[in-house]
């Protein structure tokens, strides 16, 4: 019966071609817009650490008190830390794992000294970070929890890295020269890539990611400089000391907490941390603390540019438009065969009948119409890869789930905009319809 | 021209008529904000940064290690650039407009303010730095070499000995008064410092539509500080017209031949950052305006599809009224009243639909308000759309012959 059905769907499509390519081309041109922009802001907003998404988390703690928060921040909180509320947290140590970080740029020395330096991005953090961002190891692995304590001039770096300076070969106990200072390899990373870089946001998050790791205490005994954002509110002393006693603002922290229960207490003990200080004449304010997970963190920082969110939103309303488009069309067509599915009715056909015959022919024009969109989805992302900036959709491909989700999308959307003209082509009357003929 | 046969026949074609009017409407309420997206993102991207950005190369230098007479070496470099051929002026700073990156500091005319009084960008020159940039100096004077400091790092912390503020910032802080002479308090310094120059134009780094800097893009101010450090610095040189592309390749080699100590970032000229900077900019204005378009495409063919499908319908009573006297024109013209029936409504509930996703996207993109001129325009537009594409279809009926009313059904 199905494929009865099916052959006669083939056979009406064909009868009025020009109806049916108007309709299939407003589905297509409907979903390719659609999709291409849903594959963007997919790709944009995918999580990325699924395994532990909802066990990481970001603090964040008022240390400006609430009538300093000029402009930006609705909720009084910014999203960074001061170093002494890093060091603080760290030396709590009340979550499973935890690591302060920051960014800095640094010039790597090559080892053939006709070659010129090369600038690196360097990442500046503790022993934790490794694990607790389930970063794979190719050779060696992270420094030691005392080579954090001893200021150890340790560094861990990624394979491109490794492949650049040592060819690939094992490296772990070989010397890198960052600036001036030697640096011991501890560990060399497997293929490791974060989209988007969610530990850091203060920089590009979809561009290059961090090529040396080294431990924080030394980048900051080495006063390296991070080179995300500062910001700064209040007194700052003169000199790094000053700096480093400051309320600015230049620092990330991320936790590892693995149950729910480790979550509350870490709320808790955040407040006590802000409440201690209060007690310690540092803040002037009741504690206002925040604890967001991965996924949290990515939606209040906005990650998705609005550039996105807006082609999203016209591309959906594009859609809607070409479905309501290929209502029309197929409305004109049922109703342009309502004589035929008279003398059917009066055959004996039933009405679930005609109604399963022209959902059928629905669905085939709905599946044409999201393959021909696929085509469409694979020409938008080439044109939006050639006309938006790189770190945008250089990471937007389709993959077998868009693939799926257009079919799918295409097949139902197109089968919901026809039931109304299968339920009017179900309730023909074939008595009017014979008569009239 | 009767309305009412037309109401009521459309009376039997309600979904039809329906399903076009509201297609009307949702293309109509995309096309003018996506219009509007379009000419504020183009309007974005032309603001001009002050700089002679044609003829302003802008180099990335880090030197290697923190050697203790940066000071000397940066001057040196300096001295250099200024005597390669094609090169007119040159200096080092922290950042330049179109960088996206650099630094903002409260502005206060008091010095126990509690609030500031303009928030402003933060630009490092010597007594070179305006005509580097080929900036222009509207009222006072530049910096004198005796008034430039050194400032090793951002955590050497001490007050300007002067500033040269934008007219921008000038006309916010001093909105009756000539800014030159008065003195201003920067947040992170607390010092008191005179303001000695004020130039036309000097835009801050950031040009993100609704982002940081977007609501005092014309603030800035250029203390008279040699800036150096452990982390990237910028030299800027003005070139003459023609040279860039040549110091572009002179600038580089001739610093490696100074001191190989030190990692060269990329060397461009600012139209190229400008080109960068805006990229998604411009690719969301081509991206709309091909969804615009086809928008425009899908709607009047669907208008062409049901249109037809309505003549093929009528066939009979077309015949008819032409049998009765009905002129060719009289056809089309039903078919064009019935289009603009149908497209008014649609227009009416399209520019209350655009408004509204204007005043929802306000809030959630910090976009502005949408200007009720591209509503109208819009509306017209779509109308015309609207005839345009009921045309053939009204001329296929016109051509129906009126013996078709004599023939047995």
């Amino acid at each position: 019966m199905f494929t009865y059905y099916f052959r006669l769907g083939l056979r009406s499509l064909r009868r009025n071609m020009v109806l049916t390519v108007l309709t299939i081309a407003a589905i297509a041109v409907g979903i390719g817009a659609c999709m291409t922009a849903l594959t963007v802001f997919r790709a944009m907003s995918g999580d990325p650490i699924p395994q532990k998404s909802s066990q990481l988390f970001a603090p964040q703690i008022d240390n400006w008190g609430p009538d300093k928060h000029n402009g930006g921040a609705p909720d009084r909180l910014e999203p960074q830390l001061s170093y002494t509320d890093v060091l603080g947290l760290m030396k709590a140590h009340a979550a499973n794992r935890q690591a302060g970080m920051f960014r800095a740029r640094l010039p790597l020395q090559p080892g053939d000294p006709k070659q010129k330096p090369a600038k690196v991005m360097v990442r500046a953090t503790f022993t934790d970070f490794f694990p607790m961002f389930d970063v794979p190891f190719k050779f060696g692995g992270p420094w030691s929890a005392s080579d954090d304590e001893s200021h150890a001039a340790v560094a861990v770096i990624t394979k491109e890295m490794n492949d650049k300076l040592f060819g690939g070969a094992n490296s772990v106990g070989k010397t890198i020269r960052l600036g001036n200072e030697p640096y011991t390899v501890s560990g060399v990373l497997d293929d490791w890539q974060l989209l988007p870089r969610f530990y850091d946001l203060e920089v590009r998050p979809f561009s290059d990611g961090d090529a040396v790791f080294l431990p924080f205490t030394h980048a900051i005994e080495k006063q390296m400089v991070g080179i995300g954002s500062t910001s700064c509110n209040g007194d700052v002393d003169p000199g790094w000391e000053g700096r480093l006693r400051s309320d600015c603002l230049w620092l990330q922290f991320w936790a590892e907490l693995r149950t729910e229960t480790d979550v509350q207490n870490y709320r808790a003990f955040l407040n006590n941390y802000a409440a201690e200080q209060q007690r310690l004449g540092r803040f002037h304010w009741p504690p206002h603390t925040q604890l967001r997970d991965v996924k949290q963190w990515l939606q209040y920082r906005n990650i998705v540019p609005s550039e996105v969110r807006i082609l999203i939103l016209v591309s959906f309303g594009f859609l809607l438009v070409c479905l309501m488009n290929a209502m029309g069309l197929m409305l004109a067509k049922i109703m342009g065969r309502a004589g035929d599915i008279g003398v059917r009715r009066a055959l004996g056909a039933s009405r679930g009948a005609i109604f399963l015959q022209c959902l059928i022919e629905t669905g085939v024009v709905g599946l044409a119409g999201g393959l021909f969109g696929l085509l469409l989805t694979a020409l938008g992302l080439w044109a939006a890869r050639s006309l938006l900036s790189k770190e945008f959709v250089a990471l937007a491909h389709l993959d077998w789930a868009d693939t799926g989700i257009a079919v799918l999308l295409a097949v139902s959307a197109t089968v919901l905009a026809g039931l109304y003209p299968t339920w009017r082509a179900a309730h023909v009357q074939p008595a009017w319809q014979l008569k009239a003929q | 021209m009767q309305f009412r046969p037309i109401i009521s026949a459309m009376r039997r074609n309600k979904v039809g008529a329906i399903l076009i009017a509201v297609q009307m409407a949702i293309t109509l309420a995309i096309l003018c904000n996506a219009l509007f997206i379009i000419e504020q993102r183009m309007a974005l991207s032309k603001r001009p940064t002050g700089v002679d950005e044609a003829n302003v190369v802008v180099l990335d230098n880090q030197w290697v290690g923190n050697p203790p007479d940066l000071i000397a070496r940066q001057q040196g470099d300096l001295a250099a650039l200024r005597a390669l051929p094609g090169v007119l002026d040159a200096f080092a700073t922290n950042t330049v407009p179109l960088s996206d990156s650099g630094s903002t500091e409260g502005i206060s005319l008091h010095p126990d303010q509690k609030t500031a009084s303009a928030t402003a960008a933060l630009y490092f020159g010597d007594e070179h730095a305006i005509a580097a940039l080929g900036l222009k100096l509207i009222a006072g004077r530049n910096f004198n070499s005796d008034e430039i400091t050194d400032k090793l790092g951002y955590n050497d912390i001490k007050p300007p000995s002067a500033v040269i503020i934008t007219k921008g910032l000038a006309d916010k802080l001093f909105p009756n008064a000539n800014a030159v002479g008065q003195s201003i308090y920067d947040d992170f310094s607390k010092g008191q410092v005179p303001i000695v120059g004020v130039i036309d134009r000097l835009q801050v780094p950031w040009v993100s539509a609704g982002g940081w800097g977007s609501t005092f893009n014309d603030n800035s101010f250029i203390v008279p500080f040699r800036f150096v450090g452990p982390y990237p610095n910028l030299y800027v040189m003005h070139v003459q017209p023609g040279q860039a592309a040549a110091v572009i390749q002179a600038a580089p080699k001739k610093l490696f031949d100074i001191s190989r100590a030190r990692v060269i970032g990329k060397t461009r000229p600012m139209t190229v950052l400008r080109t960068e900077i805006y990229k998604n900019d411009k690719g969301l204005a081509v991206i709309l305006a091909v969804v615009c378009a086809a928008l425009l495409a899908v709607t009047a063919f669907g208008i062409v599809g049901l249109t037809s499908y309505w003549v093929a319908q009528r066939r009979r009573q077309i015949g008819i009224r032409r049998a009765l006297g009905a002129t060719r024109n009289a056809i089309i013209q039903y078919f064009q009243t019935e289009n603009l029936l149908i497209a008014g409504a649609g227009a009416a509930i399209g520019v209350a639909l655009a408004v509204s996703l204007n005043l929802w996207m306000v809030s959630a993109f910090a976009m502005e308000r949408l200007n009720t001129g591209y509503a109208l325009i819009g509306a017209i537009v779509v109308m015309l759309l609207g005839q345009a594409a009921v045309l053939w279809p009204a001329m296929k009926a016109a051509s129906i012959p009126p013996a078709l009313a004599t023939r047995a059904a």
